[in-house]
């Protein structure tokens, strides 16, 4: 380890038990806590394990530990000495490597570029020494045992070598601490082998590695210590070894769960959306369910399992490429969102700023786009007097906290934004209304204010889909809940039997 | 937010008026009057004559603004879309070519086509505007079906374009054309034309559900296609649109000059990208007004009357209208964050 001889390594001898600590990191976002008091410690040689719901503050976490953005209070330790990790440079410089869940590879590049960038070999005349470049990075594969030419393009690589390069790339700095973040959400079995074989490789090394996963078998198989989270708190550390599944999913579902979910019995009438086997290949498969008039139907899963890509291809967004989907008893071949649209569906997405909002323009203009094709314009020409009617309406009535309704989207806050678009979608009178993560990212008390507006929707007989990654949100709305794990849909509980730890053991796989 | 925002838990809230606020197109008509009155000084200065006080010099600055507006126009609403349209000057060329072309009398004993001379004016003028409509056509095709960049496509058909309107006489110039085309050149019909193609899209952009979806389009292509919007199809229509335009303005060049040439309409295409981002047009989509446009190409062309009067060398010119185009873009850029985090 060349590297380390230019880090701080003043520690006395006999006093190196931990290679990071943090102790209190608090974490704020403009109107939401992310993480608070918060401590974590990763001792040379281990493989530390981080484990929590959707949310729980995992990845905050680790982006602070990476120097992408700095804690609002606490204090870091690496190899003993307090840091502050200004940068993602700082950090590296520390010793601190990320293999991020998003793949920060650049395409066009060759392996060995991507891998030593910034760090070319220079030649005397200045430039880029590509055979000494070349031979470095075949040097490293040969140590971790990876078969892909230095000389290949990125572009060219299957997501699974991409992630070989990502962790070859972090393995390169000489790092002390490594962060994995879901490093084989995109891995076949064979792959995970051989990426476990390199963890182990670098934890004989003496390097202490920081594992996230959502998936038990390979915290079982891999890690030496356990760290759970929740709701941006720590909840326990503990050894791999002392913990069993069950155990595990409780300590990460923990609370019980609180009655502020104003759901009403709605009378659930007649089938009116059906899903028979619907495919979106690469995405999911095989999803069938019936969804009633007055029914609320939640979606649970974690992140890549395929949710919102099932609410996605019902609203035509991508349509489906097996499977029918029928409304009313009738086959409708869903090929875009004006199709689900004209079938009486309306989709909330989950992206508030990516895919819902047009920030720049005004709080009407967001309101009204979804209806401007029926009854609202006469020749061509919006018919203005009753679509302001119609958004005045909707703002009262939804609470839309905005001085009038020539504001730009861009000024509201969070919550009111989200009704704005809760607005667009009932100007249409849905009849199946599909929310994904209706409450992400907004206040307590907006909130509570849409979860009173489902259930009122649900009652006037409008049919819902709700997908969250909120387990109290799931448990306290639904009348049944869908749970799909990787594509795939694990099981069906209802309100009666659903519970956290049900709903978390289906969510990872179920069965085993 | 400048105005207190209503109390929560009061259904009955009173709207609470904010103060009015101005139209942002009053900036750039304040820089407009600026800039009309620091040549109105130098006039005085240098050469001790008014710059505006002669109708004149008015009427030609109104006349050269008139081409390049109509290319404005159009390309206000493809930039509004987030997208661009560098072919306007060369489409404009080619319908110009083609319009003078079936414009000749039949005293010209060289006509492009002998047998289809002194045609009803209304002929040239509407195979003019055709041209430029299929050329916008196929610029919006090969946007919305092959997904390449605007810039991209646009730019092919630029030199497409201006390649079409050379191979179509050779390079030779088409002139004699009938008295009833040239006089859509004459006075002040030009004028007319761009204020009126302005109105009219002024009025589509603000009160249709065209002008709606155009503008959801540029603010957000995604979240516009979740809507409903057929985002592909009203790509093709605005391009179309643009190309309707260039070709107006094409058949209002020819019919100015009283002759088609192949090298009409020189980069007026930026000219036009200038006049629609100096009007407050943004780049990134969903921003643009026409009144703004208008006006911005007004700056434009009155700068360049301004440079010419007071005697400034034409290069100079160039050097100092591309500093003024970037300068009205950074503060435009500047003055937005400042309105968006208010």
């Amino acid at each position: 380890m060349s590297a380390t001889t230019m880090r701080p390594a003043t520690l006395p001898a006999g006093a190196m038990p931990y290679l990071l600590e943090l102790a209190g990191i608090r974490k704020e976002f403009p109107g939401v806590v992310a993480l608070d008091g918060v401590q974590l410690r990763v001792r040379p040689g281990t493989v530390h394990a981080l484990m929590g719901e959707n949310g729980a503050g995992k990845s905050t976490l680790m982006k602070i530990v990476a120097g992408v953005f700095p804690p609002s209070q606490g204090s870091i330790r690496v190899r003993g000495q307090e840091v502050t990790l200004a940068s993602p440079l700082a950090a590296l410089e520390l010793g601190i490597a990320m293999i991020h869940q998003e793949l920060n590879l650049m395409p066009s590049m060759t392996v060995a570029e991507n891998i030593w960038i910034r760090r070319e070999p220079i030649t005397r005349f200045g430039l880029v020494n590509h055979a000494e470049l070349n031979r470095r990075t075949a040097a490293l594969f040969a140590r971790l045992g990876i078969d892909l030419d230095p000389e290949e393009v990125v572009a060219r690589l299957t997501i699974a070598s991409r992630q070989m390069v990502e962790i070859a790339k972090a393995v390169s700095y000489e790092s002390d601490i490594l962060i994995m973040d879901e490093p084989t959400s995109a891995l076949a079995e064979r792959e995970v082998a051989h990426l476990f074989a390199i963890i182990r490789e670098l934890r004989a090394e003496g390097r202490g590695i920081i594992y996230i996963t959502h998936k038990m078998s390979e915290v079982f198989e891999i890690a030496d210590e356990v760290s759970v989270f929740r709701d941006g708190r720590h909840v326990a550390t503990e050894p791999a070894a002392n913990l069993d599944r069950d155990q595990l999913i409780r300590l990460m579902v923990g609370r019980e769960l609180t009655q502020m979910y104003p759901k009403t019995e709605a009378d659930i009438g007649e089938v009116i959306l059906s899903a028979r086997d619907l495919t979106r290949e690469g995405l999911f498969a095989d999803v069938s369910f019936d969804l009633r008039r007055g029914e609320i139907l939640g979606i649970a899963g974690l992140m890549g399992s395929g949710r919102t890509s099932v609410a996605e291809t019902l609203f035509g967004v991508r349509p489906a490429t097996a499977g029918s989907i029928r409304v009313d008893g009738q086959e409708v071949r869903v090929t875009s969102p004006k199709v689900a649209m004209r079938a009486g569906m309306a989709l909330l997405t989950e992206d508030r700023k990516q895919s819902g909002l047009f920030l720049l323009l005004t709080v009407s203009d967001n309101m009204e786009v979804a209806v401007l094709r029926d009854g609202f314009t006469t020749a061509g020409f919006v018919r203005r007097r009753a679509l302001l009617e119609l958004c005045e309406r909707m703002r009262a009535s939804l609470r839309v906290k905005t001085p009038d309704l020539d504001e730009c989207a861009q000024n509201l806050s969070g919550g009111n934004q989200q009704k704005a678009l809760i607005a667009r979608w009932l100007m249409t009178q849905p009849r199946v209304l599909i929310l994904d993560e209706p409450t992400r990212g907004i206040d307590v008390g907006a909130k509570a204010e849409i979860h009173r507006l489902i259930s009122d929707l649900a009652s006037q007989g409008v049919a819902i889909i709700m997908i969250s990654s909120e387990m109290p949100e799931i448990l306290g709305m639904s009348d049944r809940i869908m749970v799909m794990h990787e594509g795939r849909v694990t099981g069906f509980l209802d309100r009666a039997e659903a519970d956290q730890v049900a709903i978390m053991h289906l969510a990872s796989g179920g069965g085993q | 937010m400048s105005a207190p925002a209503p109390v929560s838990g009061e259904l009955a809230v009173r709207r609470v008026r904010r103060p009015y606020r101005l139209p942002t197109e009053a900036n750039i008509l304040f820089v407009l009057v600026g800039i009309a009155l620091i040549f109105e000084a130098l006039g005085w200065s240098l050469r001790g004559q008014s710059f505006l006080l002669n109708e004149q010099r008015l009427l030609i600055i109104l006349l050269q603004v008139s081409i390049v507006g109509l290319l404005a126009i159009g390309v206000t609403q493809v930039i509004i879309t987030a997208g661009i349209d560098l072919s306007s000057g060369s489409v404009l060329a080619c319908s110009a070519m083609v319009a003078a072309s079936l414009a000749q009398t039949s005293d010209n004993a060289r006509a492009v086509f002998p047998m289809l001379t002194d045609l009803p004016a209304l002929v040239p003028i509407m195979a003019g505007i055709l041209v430029g409509g299929v050329a916008g056509l196929v610029n919006g095709t090969l946007i919305a079906t092959t997904g390449i960049p605007p810039f991209i496509a646009t730019l092919g058909m630029m030199v497409t374009a201006r390649g079409l309107a050379r191979f179509y006489t050779h390079g030779q110039p088409i002139s004699q054309l009938s008295d009833g085309f040239t006089w859509l050149g004459s006075g002040g019909i030009p004028v007319v034309i761009f204020l009126a193609t302005a109105a009219v899209f002024h009025v589509a952009l603000r009160y249709t559900r065209y002008g709606k979806f155009t503008y959801a389009i540029g603010a957000n292509v995604q979240a516009a296609r979740v809507s409903g919007i057929s985002v592909g199809r009203h790509l093709m229509v605005v391009y179309t649109i643009a190309g309707l335009l260039s070709g107006l303005a094409g058949v209002v060049t020819a019919a100015r000059a009283a002759s088609g040439q192949a090298g009409m309409g020189m980069s007026y295409e930026l000219d036009a990208i200038a006049g629609a981002v100096i009007g407050g047009t943004s780049l990134s989509g969903g921003v643009g007004r026409m009144t703004g446009t208008v006006i911005g190409t007004v700056i434009l062309g009155v700068m360049t009357s301004g440079f010419t009067f007071i005697g400034v060398d034409a290069y100079i010119q160039d050097i100092v209208k591309g500093m003024i185009i970037v300068a009205a873009v950074v503060a435009d850029q500047y003055r937005q964050r400042r309105r968006l985090k208010a």
